[in-house]
C-alpha cells in the first residue's frame, strides 16, 4: 500500500475523461481555427482581404462619385519573375467595373509557377474593393522567358460612401505579392 | 538538485511519526513517486533550478546591456561553441538569450512552482483528500516537463539559421520561426513546449478531478480556502489555453519541415493567424501564471489577519471572472497588426473590464487586513510587497490597454517593464511568500526569519531599481529585443543593471536561508503560525505524514475558510 496509489473511482474517471475531452476539443479548435479564420476574413475584409463576387449584377455607378486606385506590384525576394502593373494609377467611378492589367515575366531558364497574394490599404477599404476576375485567384505558370498580361476586374461597392470609418478617402491601394510555388520534382 | 533533494530525504528519514509511514527506496520515492508531496517537492526543486538558469540568463543580458555597445555577446557565443561569431551570429545570440529566458522563466520556474509546487502540496491537504486523483499521471506530467526543459536546453547546441540555438521570442511568431530560422533549434523549442504542454495538461485535469471528487465530507465548493479556488480556475484556464498553443506551434512545425502553408503567405496562409492562436494561449497563460498567486496571498492575508479572508465569495468569483475575460482580450497584444479602429475599440474595452475583479482582490486584502490583529512575519510583509507591485503592473496593464496609447508603446520597455512588475514582481514574489509561509511545513524546519526580511528589503530595493528605470526607458522610445541602444538610453540601462545585481544578491540570501534551515533550522510545530492559520494543512504535523488523512476530516457549518 506504501508505494501503490489507491485505484481511483469511477467519478474520477468520469471527470478526468471529460476534462481530457475538453483538452481534446480545444486541440480541435486550434486547428479549425485555420479555416474558420479564412472565411471570418472573406465575409469582413478584416486585415485588408478584398472582396470577391461572381458578377457586378445590380451595382450601380454612381456617377460623378470617383475615387482613384493605385497599384502597388512585388515579387518574394529569391523569386526570378519581372511582376509589374502597366498602369499605376486609375481614377475610376465607384460602382462602374474597371480593367487593370499587369505584366509579369519569368527571367531564369526554368518553369516557374507562382500564385499571388493580395492586400488592399486602408484596410477598412478592403470589404469595398470587390474583384469580379483575378489572376490570383489561380495559380500562373511561366516558360523560360514568357511573358503574359494579367487582367483583374474589379469595381468599388457603392456602400463604400456610407462607411463613417472611410469619410474622404481619395485613393485605395492595390497590391500583390507573387510567390513561388514549390513544384514536385 | 541532487544535493537538496538527498537533504530532504536524509532529514525526513530521521523522523518518526505515529502514523504507518512505510516509505519507499531512494530511486523509487523521488524517481516514480506516486505521493503528492513528494512530487511537489521534485517540482520546486526543479522550479529553482531552472529559476537560477534562467536569472543567470538575464544577468548576461543586463551585462551586455549596461552599456551602449556590444560587448559580451561574442564572447558567449564562444562559450557556447561558435568560433569567431559573426556579427549577425552575435545578435542572433542575444535573440536566443531572450527567448531561453522567457521560456524557462514561464514553462520552467513560475508553472512548475506554483501550480506544480504549491498546488501539489497543498491542494489535496487543504480539501481533506489522501492525494491527488491520478497519482501516475502527476508523476508523468512531472517527468514531461522536465524532459521539456532538456529539449529546450538542447535547441541552444544545435543550428537554429543565423546561429546556434532558437531566437524566435517566447512568441515565436512566424515568419521568423519558420522561413526565418532554419536548422533543428526551433524544432527542439517547440518541442519543448509540446512536452511540458502535454505535462501541464496532464496536471490541470489531475487538479480538476481531484477538486471536484475528492473534497472531504463538508467541504463543499464554497467553503475551499481560496488558493484551491485558484488552481481550480488556474487548471481550466490550462485545459482550455494550452491545446490551442499545442495546435499552432504543432502547424509551425509541419511549415517548417513537411511543407504546409498555413502561416506562409506564398501558400495562401497568413502569418497574423499564428499570432491569434498564439495570444489565445498566451493571454490565459499570464493568468495562469498570477492566478495561483492570488490564492497564496490570499491564504496568508488572512493568516496573519486572524480573519477571514474578506468578501470571501466575491474573491472566488472574482478569479472565475478574471479567467473567463481573460479569454476574450487577446488581441490586445496585437494592436499594430492592422486591426480596425471598431475592434481595437472592443479589446481595449473588454481589457480594461479585467481591472474590476482584479480590483475587487486587491481592495479585499486590503479590508481583509483593516481592523485585522496584524502580524508582520516574513510571509507578510512578503504579501504585503506583492499587493504593491502587482497593483503598480496592474496599473501599467490599464494604460497599455488602450488602443492608442499602445501604438506608441508597442515593443518598446515600457511593455517590458509592464509584464516584469506583473510577473518576476507580481508572480516570484507571492511564490517567495508562498514559500516562507509554507516551507517550515513542507521540510518540519524553521528558516530564519531575520534571514527572510533580509531576503525581502533586499530582492525589493533590487528588483524596483532594475524594473522601473524601464518605464523611463520605454517612454523615451527604447524598442525590446535589442542587445544595444544610443547613449541617450545609458544612465537608465547601467541603473537597471545594478540593481539585477542587489536583486541577485538577495537570492545568495535566499540559498543562505534554505541551507540554514536544513542543516540547523529547528523543528516546527504543526501549527507553526498559530491562530489565524485554519486550512487544513495545519492539523498536521510539519511535515505531514507521508500519508495524510487515514480517516477523513470533517469540515463543520461554522468552519472558516
Amino acid at each position: 500500500m506504501a508505494s501503490q496509489p489507491a485505484p481511483s473511482s469511477p467519478a474520477m474517471r468520469r471527470t478526468g475523461l471529460l476534462a481530457g475531452g475538453l483538452a481534446l476539443a480545444m486541440l480541435a479548435l486550434g486547428f479549425a481555427a485555420v479555416p474558420l479564420y479564412r472565411m471570418f476574413c472573406q465575409a469582413t475584409g478584416f486585415g485588408g482581404t478584398p472582396a470577391r463576387a461572381a458578377s457586378d449584377l445590380g451595382v450601380r455607378a454612381q456617377v460623378g462619385r470617383q475615387m482613384s486606385v493605385r497599384f502597388d506590384a512585388n515579387v518574394d525576394p529569391g523569386m526570378p519573375w519581372r511582376f509589374h502593373p502597366r498602369q499605376r494609377l486609375q481614377q475610376v467611378t465607384i460602382g462602374q467595373r474597371n480593367l487593370a492589367i499587369y505584366e509579369a515575366t519569368n527571367t531564369s531558364g526554368k518553369v516557374i509557377t507562382g500564385a499571388a497574394s493580395f492586400n488592399v490599404a486602408p484596410d477598412e477599404a478592403a470589404r469595398y474593393f470587390t474583384k469580379i476576375a483575378c489572376f490570383c485567384f489561380t495559380q500562373q505558370v511561366l516558360q523560360p522567358g514568357q511573358s503574359v498580361s494579367m487582367p483583374v476586374s474589379y469595381y468599388i461597392d457603392p456602400k463604400i460612401l456610407d462607411d463613417k470609418d472611410l469619410k474622404g478617402l481619395e485613393q485605395i491601394t492595390l497590391s500583390y505579392t507573387f510567390h513561388p510555388v514549390p513544384t514536385e520534382k | 538538485m541532487a544535493t537538496i533533494a538527498s537533504e530532504f530525504q536524509a532529514h525526513d528519514d530521521g523522523h518518526v511519526h505515529d502514523d504507518h509511514d512505510h516509505k519507499p527506496g531512494f530511486f523509487s520515492r523521488w524517481f516514480m513517486s506516486t505521493n503528492h508531496k513528494d512530487i511537489g517537492t521534485l517540482y520546486l526543486i526543479f522550479a529553482i533550478t531552472a529559476g537560477v538558469i534562467g536569472g543567470a540568463i538575464s544577468g548576461l543580458m543586463r551585462a551586455e546591456l549596461a552599456k551602449p555597445g556590444i560587448q559580451y555577446l561574442a564572447t558567449i557565443a564562444a562559450a557556447l561553441g561558435v568560433s569567431n561569431p559573426s556579427f549577425d551570429q552575435q545578435l542572433h545570440l542575444w535573440n536566443v538569450l531572450i527567448t531561453a529566458h522567457g521560456l524557462i522563466m514561464v514553462f520552467f520556474m513560475v508553472m512548475p512552482a506554483i501550480i506544480g509546487g504549491f498546488g501539489n502540496w497543498f491542494v489535496p491537504i487543504m480539501i481533506g483528500a489522501p492525494d491527488m486523483a491520478f497519482p501516475r499521471m502527476n508523476n508523468i506530467s512531472f517527468w514531461l516537463t522536465v524532459a521539456g526543459f532538456v529539449s529546450l536546453m538542447c535547441s541552444a547546441f544545435v543550428p537554429g539559421g543565423t546561429g546556434q540555438g532558437a531566437g524566435i521570442g517566447w512568441t515565436a511568431y512566424a515568419p521568423l520561426s519558420t522561413t526565418g530560422s532554419s536548422g533543428p533549434a526551433v524544432d527542439f523549442a517547440i518541442f519543448s513546449l509540446h512536452l511540458s504542454g502535454a505535462g501541464s495538461i496532464m496536471g490541470a485535469i489531475n487538479f480538476i478531478t481531484t477538486i471536484f471528487n475528492m473534497r472531504a465530507p463538508g467541504m463543499t465548493l464554497h467553503k475551499m480556502p481560496l488558493f484551491v479556488w485558484s488552481v481550480l480556475v488556474t487548471a481550466f484556464l490550462l485545459l482550455l489555453a494550452l491545446p490551442v498553443l499545442a495546435a499552432a506551434i504543432t502547424m509551425l512545425l509541419t511549415d517548417r519541415n513537411f511543407g504546409t502553408t498555413f502561416f506562409d503567405a506564398a501558400g495562401g496562409g497568413d502569418p497574423v493567424l499564428f499570432q491569434h492562436l498564439f495570444w489565445f494561449f498566451g493571454h490565459p497563460e499570464v493568468y495562469i501564471m498570477i492566478l495561483p498567486g492570488f490564492g497564496i496571498i490570499s491564504q496568508i492575508v488572512s493568516t496573519f489577519s486572524r480573519k477571514p479572508v474578506f468578501g470571501y465569495l466575491g474573491m472566488a468569483y472574482a478569479m472565475v471572472a478574471i479567467g473567463v475575460v481573460g479569454f476574450v482580450v487577446w488581441a490586445h497584444h496585437m494592436y499594430t497588426t492592422g486591426l480596425s479602429e471598431d475592434v481595437k475599440m472592443y479589446f481595449t474595452t473588454a481589457t480594461m473590464v479585467i481591472a474590476v475583479p482584479t480590483g475587487i482582490k486587491i481592495f479585499s486584502w486590503i479590508a481583509t487586513m483593516w481592523g485585522g490583529s496584524i502580524r508582520f512575519t516574513s510571509p507578510m510583509v512578503w504579501a504585503i510587497g506583492f499587493i504593491f507591485l502587482f497593483t503598480v503592473g496592474g496599473v501599467t496593464g490599464v494604460e497599455l490597454a488602450n488602443g492608442g496609447l499602445d501604438d506608441n508603446l508597442q515593443d518598446t520597455y515600457y511593455v517590458v517593464a509592464h509584464f516584469h512588475y506583473v510577473l518576476s514582481l507580481g508572480a516570484v514574489t507571492s511564490l517567495f511568500a508562498g514559500f516562507y509561509y509554507w516551507f517550515p511545513k513542507m521540510s518540519g524546519r524553521w528558516h530564519s526569519e531575520l534571514l527572510s526580511y533580509l531576503h525581502f528589503a533586499v530582492f525589493f530595493v533590487g528588483v524596483n531599481m532594475l524594473f522601473f528605470p524601464m518605464h523611463f526607458l520605454g517612454m523615451q522610445g527604447m524598442p525590446r529585443r535589442y542587445p544595444d541602444f544610443t547613449p541617450a538610453y545609458a544612465y537608465w540601462n547601467h541603473f537597471a543593471t545594478v540593481g539585477y545585481m542587489v536583486m541577485a544578491a538577495s537570492m545568495v540570501i535566499f540559498f543562505v536561508n534554505i541551507a540554514y534551515a536544513l542543516i540547523a533550522g529547528r523543528k516546527a510545530e504543526g501549527n507553526y503560525w498559530g491562530e489565524g492559520a485554519t486550512t487544513l494543512e495545519w492539523t498536521l504535523s510539519s511535515p505531514p505524514p507521508f500519508h495524510q488523512f487515514e480517516t477523513l476530516p470533517t469540515i463543520k457549518d461554522e468552519d472558516h475558510h
